[in-house]
């Protein structure tokens, strides 16, 4: 992190020579490295490939969500077409089948709100002890957790399953939140990044005051590790307002679905013979379950940047 | 792992009745207030199922005799079964061509972005990253829509050119399919991670290569790659654990290419096909305990390897 902050004025003063008569608003974008920064067309041109590869699917997602289910099953997928019923389909989309897509995302928001907000706490906790204290048992929590990492997710997803059934579990929100309040990555990068934003000497200066170790925490540290933790609670809200598999194994009834697999049962219904094809409805509804994951990245991009770069100092 | 569980209670009780007289390298056990609650979160939900599942690859339901113990029995099985083979080949060929060309994508995008040679990097950065935020389930219904040949974005390709592209669901592409919709996933989340690693390479370095005459080729091949090695492991391992474990992104296409994508298309489908549908639990942890093992032994190669060749 430091490293990354002190590089950036040398970096720009050398390039800002060779690129002053160029708009001052780029400058920022050269502090980047490399030796003589002359702009390629042909490089962006290249890259610009590559971006549309990444957006024309959330491109074609919208265009579709303005088109009637005919319009859209008949009509080229990439522009517009028929009359623009973008509203007509979210207001079906929010009242069809009694309005299951809402409570579905009220569910995501509950999972989202104590799964991921509860595996940031803990990660940050963890992270923190880890990164300032000494204590018995350290060498063996380091390497549960790291071996832990190493075993796939989703392989666990079926014995977690069979234990939570033997206990009652399943079909309850707590199948759901509970697995997501554990993030190895949130607790990795909590750490690696603890051990430089939180100077030992701050906390020795707060322990001769008296202060209680948790009160120090939550006074002074949290403050120092927000960037981090902005970072670990972005990529645990992507995971849990994502996760698909472990939802679609806990959960046997509807009540309790999330986004995720209410889509799918949607989609799934419309392949079916018989089944009340609702594309548009699918097509609408993938659109709302995006928008407000987008619209956080596009907020805190600062943030979970600057979280990130910190994080791999130490990779 | 019990010694894990009921070492919080301990920590307290440490802490109250000595409190910080004692020697903080000895037993000071403040540490534990911090990573206690995690750890304890962490033995009901990783550890207790692995065991649990250890415990239940051991035993077979059978219809004569009940619940019985088999000893290796599940495994013997699981080493034999054609079906399990083919699904493990499945995600190895995914694994072996799918994973390069998205991380040389994601590497040739890191270091363009860092190169300062390109118009606007932010929103190339951002652009790239966006569709990591889209669910798997989003992003696999966008995909299998447009691979409609019959009214997809396919079709309109057909029509507009008058040629026939093959089926992107067919027998043959639909594996190639579903690694486009993995990559387009991902190759963003793994382009930060690279960008990340070269945005603290110090400065310095870079002054010095520039004194010696140094052009971009030589930057990226003598200090860009070698301080990136890290993260490329990194992207590596995760992305062998995200192939073994594929299962989302065929699970939701296998409705619209009922007959290309089977119940034991990968071996987490089939695990969950065998749980599910089958009812045969023992089975089925015995194939997660072998994936688990297979990717953790996998992915401890790829870090040694990785490590190794840095030093």
């Amino acid at each position: 992190m430091t490293q990354a902050t002190i590089s950036v004025p040398a970096a720009d003063a050398r390039s800002s020579k060779r690129a002053s008569s160029r708009a001052t608003r780029y400058t920022r974008s050269l502090k980047g490295r490399g030796v003589h920064q002359r702009r390629s067309v042909l490089l962006t041109i290249v890259m610009a490939v590559m971006v549309v590869y990444a957006l024309f699917p959330l491109f074609w997602l919208f265009v579709s969500s303005t088109k009637t289910q005919s319009e859209l099953l008949s009509s080229f997928g990439l522009w517009f077409s028929g009359d623009f019923s973008l509203f007509d389909n979210i207001s079906q989309t929010l009242t069809y089948g009694n309005g299951e897509f809402v409570r579905w995302f009220g569910n995501t928001l509950l999972y989202v709100v104590v799964g991921a907000g509860g595996a940031t706490l803990l990660a940050a906790l963890g992270g923190y002890g880890l990164a300032k204290f000494n204590f018995p048992g350290k060498k063996l929590v380091f390497a549960v957790v790291l071996g832990a990492v190493a075993i796939p997710g989703t392989a666990l997803a079926v014995p977690t399953f069979l234990m939570f059934s033997q206990l009652g579990l399943t079909n309850t929100p707590w199948s759901i939140i509970l697995p997501s309040l554990i993030s190895p990555f949130g607790l990795y990068l909590i750490w690696t990044y603890a051990l430089d934003a939180v100077p030992t000497e701050v906390l020795e200066a707060a322990r001769m005051d008296g202060a209680g170790e948790m009160r120090t925490f939550f006074t002074i540290s949290l403050r120092l590790l927000t960037p981090g933790i902005v970072t670990v609670l972005l990529f645990t809200v992507v995971a849990t307002w994502n996760n698909y598999f472990l939802p679609l194994i806990m959960l046997s009834e509807p009540t309790w679905y999330p986004l995720t697999v209410g889509l799918n049962q949607w989609n799934q219904q419309s392949q079916t013979v018989g089944g009340d094809a609702i594309y548009n409805l699918v097509v609408t509804g993938s659109l709302l379950t995006i928008v407000p994951i987008i619209v956080a990245f596009l907020f805190l991009q600062k943030y979970w940047q600057s979280g990130l770069s910190a994080g791999s100092v130490k990779a | 792992m019990t010694t894990v569980s009921q070492d919080p209670p301990k920590a307290v009780a440490g802490r109250l009745g000595r409190g910080s007289a004692s020697h903080k390298a000895k037993l000071d056990w403040t540490g534990w207030k911090f990573i206690g609650p995690f750890m304890l979160i962490f033995a009901f939900v990783l550890i207790a199922p692995v065991v649990y599942s250890i415990y239940l690859s051991f035993f077979k339901d059978q219809l004569v005799g009940g619940n019985s113990f088999v000893g290796f029995a599940n495994y013997i099985q699981v080493l034999g079964d054609s079906k399990f083979w083919e699904s493990l080949g499945r995600v190895s060929i995914f694994l072996v061509v799918q994973v390069p060309i998205m991380l040389l994508l994601a590497l040739f995008a890191a270091l363009a972005i860092d190169s300062a040679r390109l118009h606007f990097p932010a929103f190339f950065r951002i652009g790239i990253f966006l569709p990591y935020a889209v669910p798997a389930v989003v992003a696999t219904l966008m995909w299998g829509f447009m691979y409609g040949v019959r009214f997809g974005l396919v079709a309109n390709i057909n029509d507009f050119f008058g040629i026939s592209l093959p089926d992107p669901l067919s027998n043959e592409w639909v594996l190639a399919s579903i690694g486009n919709i993995v990559t387009w996933e991902f190759v963003g989340y793994n382009m930060l991670l690279f960008y990340a690693a070269l945005r603290v390479i110090p400065t310095d370095l870079y002054e010095a290569a520039e004194l010696d005459g140094a052009n971009h080729l030589r930057i990226i091949r003598n200090i860009k790659l070698p301080a990136l090695r890290p993260a490329i492991v990194i992207g590596t391992i995760f992305s062998i654990i995200g192939s073994f474990q594929l299962f989302n992104e065929p699970n939701i296409l296998k409705p619209l290419a009922k007959n290309t994508i089977v119940t034991s298309f990968t071996p987490n489908m089939y695990a969950y096909n065998l749980s599910f549908s089958g009812q045969q639990y023992n089975y089925a942890a015995t194939i997660a305990i072998v994936m688990g093992v297979a990717t953790a032994v996998i992915a401890l190669v790829v870090q040694n390897r990785g490590s190794r060749k840095e030093v």
